[in-house]
């Protein structure tokens, strides 16, 4: 039995560039990073010097407050370098991958016949664990608590997200496998969001699992939204997420035995020639995609790992980031438009605002740039004016607004436990005054984990 | 922009003026750096723009209406409308004038001082206050009151968006309470030359004042509906403010709900002065008189200053609604209201949004789980 909830507020971006339901190349990438700036709360201990050899699911980096929790090689081959930043933070380590491809054997073992010791163990030993993302604030999992549920959101509405029957058809077994064991790890429900127009989800026929059925706009598809539906996260409350790829990856180590996090990942966005899928590697450096950006001149692109709203902009040399399952290939918008806000037309962009006219070509796809469409100035616009994009109980000014004052009091009596920046990213996009508003809400977060340390 | 605008640079000074004015000339080529990598192509600018076209309706009729009275007064009728409009226009002409270089001036140099971008507010605060005065305010009289408004009303409070009262309600009020003999009264409304011969009997009071009293024009309803009334320049009109209503309503600038509220407002405090005997006009009358459809459509509206909650934008509304014709019933020395309850108003919206919020929130924490 699964509640289906309509959310009647949220926006579709129509950017153009959706990529092809095809898997257009498998890549076996040279040299693979392995980044801890991807995970929130994650101080680096690295294990591993220069020249070590390493196994596809070695440990290459332990955290410092927890040194059960590992982050490993998702290849076998040597390190070859280590990328160090400022005050010689640790940026990366890119691991030289070799032809034979060895991986590290955990042992196959069935998830459902396991205690939760076991699990946890097998989590952490296999470097999965980070994959469990802890909310509030959206940092690792902290393995000495039992969360009150675990939420996993089975398809993605954001711009251009890739197609969870493509990445996700056929991975039922591993699915149900990550579940049993999940299942260890709390004493409330594993709470499952699958996309209600979608007869036949992928991972609708798994057992275990509470199912909640959402239909609506970007962001239905964020597990942040889907949680303030099902069950709000309140003060005191520690609840733990799971990206889809998250789950199917835990599952294939218990039926496998291995540490396997390839997955099919989208390249799309208006700058992409033939978007299609690929088959890859999280930390894949975006070099391995040049095909996808043409001659396009490095200035005029921008290279972001995640979707066109919350992804990261990483660079043409960048890599791909460990939670995306997309690239998107913007071109950078540093062209200035001749009276541009006065024109009574301007077809080729797109506007939620009734001002302009895009509510007339409702199937129109667009090919948007970087640019910011204006000046950055203090919030006009009233709550309203954003929560009409922002299918949440929450005011969004008013907790952007307590975020920027620092107030924690305030952030608290308006939601900061219950959201992640990505969850604002639509009141952002829609913003007249150009407002940083992810930006802020990740200002607020960091507050509140120095504060409330 | 030239790298002597730039920091360090020669015209440094200058910044935020080059700056507005090479923004207002093309949108300007800065990228996203954090967060959402694309955004909408709406900004403030177009926002703003928008007002301003809901409001020209109002503000060419206001022209019109300047010539037309002054022909009424002085028994002259020869003018066309051209001819009418052309007589206002020279008329409103200089209070614009003033309105956006004292404004504006003001703007621009606290803009810099704080070292931003120069903010779009006051082109929309600077068009409707010439539309809020009467036609024959000594020019220096609305500067200073501008000055006032933009300086304490808004900069004082960071700028646009900060700000707690509507800075042209503000002007307006400044006016009121310092120079009341050009405010009020039967001599301000309409446009003399001095030494011009009076038609007999000629009175220039605004039928607020006069509550359908021997007036030598109309008021009737189709005279206040179409507002051939003196009054301020632009709030005559009811006609011309709907239809900056139905723009500003489609685009979503202004809300409905602060509107309907108002409207509510203002028919229940006048029904109740109907039935009680207080006042003789019908109630539904009371929206047509004064400034009070201006005031609703374009002044409560301001997002700013009005109340941002949904539930809020109701109570703020019904508030000046009601605020606005108790004043008018009750209040021998204003005839007005209209000013007073949405200055009012302003002061109490953020209140207003603390107690909604406060409910919710409550409500909200005390739901039953539902897993």
């Amino acid at each position: 039995m699964s509640q289906t909830f309509v959310l009647k507020r949220g926006l579709n971006i129509p950017l153009a560039g959706e990529a092809e339901l095809r898997v257009s190349k498998t890549i076996v990438p040279g040299v693979v990073a392995v980044r801890p700036t991807d995970f929130k709360g994650f101080l680096p201990r690295l294990l591993v010097k220069e020249g070590d050899p390493v196994l596809c699911g070695s440990p290459v980096m332990a955290d410092k407050k927890n040194a059960d929790i590992l982050l490993a090689s998702p290849v076998s081959g040597t390190v070859k370098a280590i990328v160090r930043g400022e005050k010689r933070k640790l940026l990366a380590v890119l691991i030289e991958a070799d032809d034979r491809q060895q991986c590290v054997d955990f042992g196959v073992r069935d998830a459902s016949a396991l205690d939760d010791g076991q699990v946890r163990q097998a989590l952490l030993q296999s470097g999965l664990w980070p994959f469990l993302v802890q909310r509030p604030y959206g940092i690792v999992a902290d393995p000495d608590i039992r969360p009150r549920d675990i939420f996993i959101s089975t398809f993605n509405t954001a711009p251009l997200a890739p197609d969870s029957h493509l990445c996700f058809d056929g991975e039922l077994k591993a699915a149900q496998a990550g579940l049993d064991a999940l299942s260890k790890l709390t004493d409330g429900c594993i709470h499952l969001g699958l996309d209600a127009r979608d007869t036949d989800a992928p991972f609708a026929g798994v057992h275990g699992a509470r199912l909640h059925r959402f239909s609506g706009k970007h962001p239905a598809g964020n597990v942040g939204v889907q949680i303030s539906h099902i069950d709000p996260i309140r003060k005191g409350d520690s609840v733990w997420t799971v990206s889809p790829a998250g789950l199917v990856a835990i599952g294939k180590l218990f039926t496998t035995g291995r540490y396997d996090v390839r997955r099919k990942v989208a390249v799309t966005g208006p700058m992409a020639i033939e978007p299609a899928y690929i088959d890859t590697l999280p930390g894949m450096p975006m070099t391995e995609i040049a095909g996808f950006c043409g001659n396009t001149p490095s200035e005029k692109l921008r290279v972001i790992s995640g979707d066109a709203l919350s992804g990261s902009s990483v660079g043409a040399d960048g890599y791909l980031g460990f939670f995306d399952s997309q690239i998107t290939l913007l071109c950078e918008g540093t062209d200035k438009e001749l009276l541009g806000w006065i024109r009574p037309f301007r077809f080729n962009q797109f506007s939620t605002d009734r001002s302009y006219f895009s509510w007339l070509l409702p199937k129109k796809k667009y090919a948007m740039d970087t640019n910011l469409h204006g000046g950055p100035r203090a919030f006009l616009m009233n709550d309203g004016y954003y929560a009409k994009v922002l299918p949440m109980d929450i005011y969004p000014v008013y907790l952007a607004k307590a975020c920027l004052a620092g107030e924690i009091e305030k952030m608290e009596k308006y939601g900061i436990y219950e959201v992640l920046p990505e969850d604002l990213a639509t009141c952002e996009f829609v913003d007249p005054s150009k407002n940083d508003i992810q930006h802020m809400i990740e200002q607020g977060i960091e507050l509140m984990l120095k504060e409330m340390a | 922009m030239n790298k002597i605008f730039e920091k360090g640079g020669k015209f440094y000074w200058l910044h935020s003026t080059i700056d507005a004015f090479e923004s207002f000339l093309h949108v300007p080529g800065t990228v996203t750096r954090k967060g959402a990598h694309v955004r909408d192509a709406i900004d403030l600018k177009r926002l703003l723009i928008l007002v301003v076209i809901a409001a020209a309706p109002a503000a060419l009729f206001g022209m019109w209406n300047v010539g037309y009275q002054h022909g009424l007064a002085v028994g002259d009728l020869r003018l066309n409308i051209l001819g009418n409009f052309w007589y206002g226009f020279l008329r409103v002409l200089p209070l614009y004038l003033v309105s956006y270089i004292v404004g504006l001036g003001i703007e621009f140099a606290s803009s810099q001082i704080r070292g931003e971008e120069v903010s779009e507010g006051y082109l929309v605060s600077g068009f409707f206050i010439p539309l809020i005065v009467p036609v024959d305010i000594p020019l220096w009289m609305l500067a200073v009151a501008v000055a006032f408004a933009v300086i304490f009303g808004k900069e004082v409070f960071g700028g646009t968006g900060m700000n707690i009262v509507n800075p042209a309600i503000l002007a307006r009020a400044f006016l009121f309470f310092s120079y009341p003999n050009y405010m009020s009264g039967s001599e301000c409304w309409i446009h003399f030359k001095s030494g011009e011969q009076l038609v007999d009997g000629f009175t220039g009071a605004t039928p607020l004042s006069l509550e359908g009293a021997s007036a030598q024009y109309g008021t009737g309803f189709w005279d206040l509906f179409i507002g051939t009334v003196p009054g301020s320049v632009g709030e005559t009109s009811v006609i011309a403010i709907l239809l900056g209503a139905v723009i500003l309503l489609w685009t979503g600038i202004a809300s409905w709900k602060i509107m309907a509220g108002g409207v509510l407002g203002a028919l229940f405090v006048g029904g109740i002065g109907d039935l009680a005997g207080i006042s003789q006009i019908p109630c539904f009358m009371q929206l047509l008189y004064g400034g009070f459809a201006f005031g609703i459509v374009f002044m409560a509206t301001d997002p700013v200053t009005s109340a941002q909650t949904e539930c809020g934008k109701w109570i703020y509304g019904f508030l000046i609604g009601a605020l606005c014709i108790m004043v008018r019933l009750f209040n021998p020395g204003y005839a007005e209201g209209m000013m007073l309850a949405i200055l009012l108003c302003n002061v109490f919206a953020p209140l207003i949004d603390h107690c909604v919020i406060s409910v919710h929130l409550s409500r909200k924490s005390r739901k039953p789980k539902t897993a």
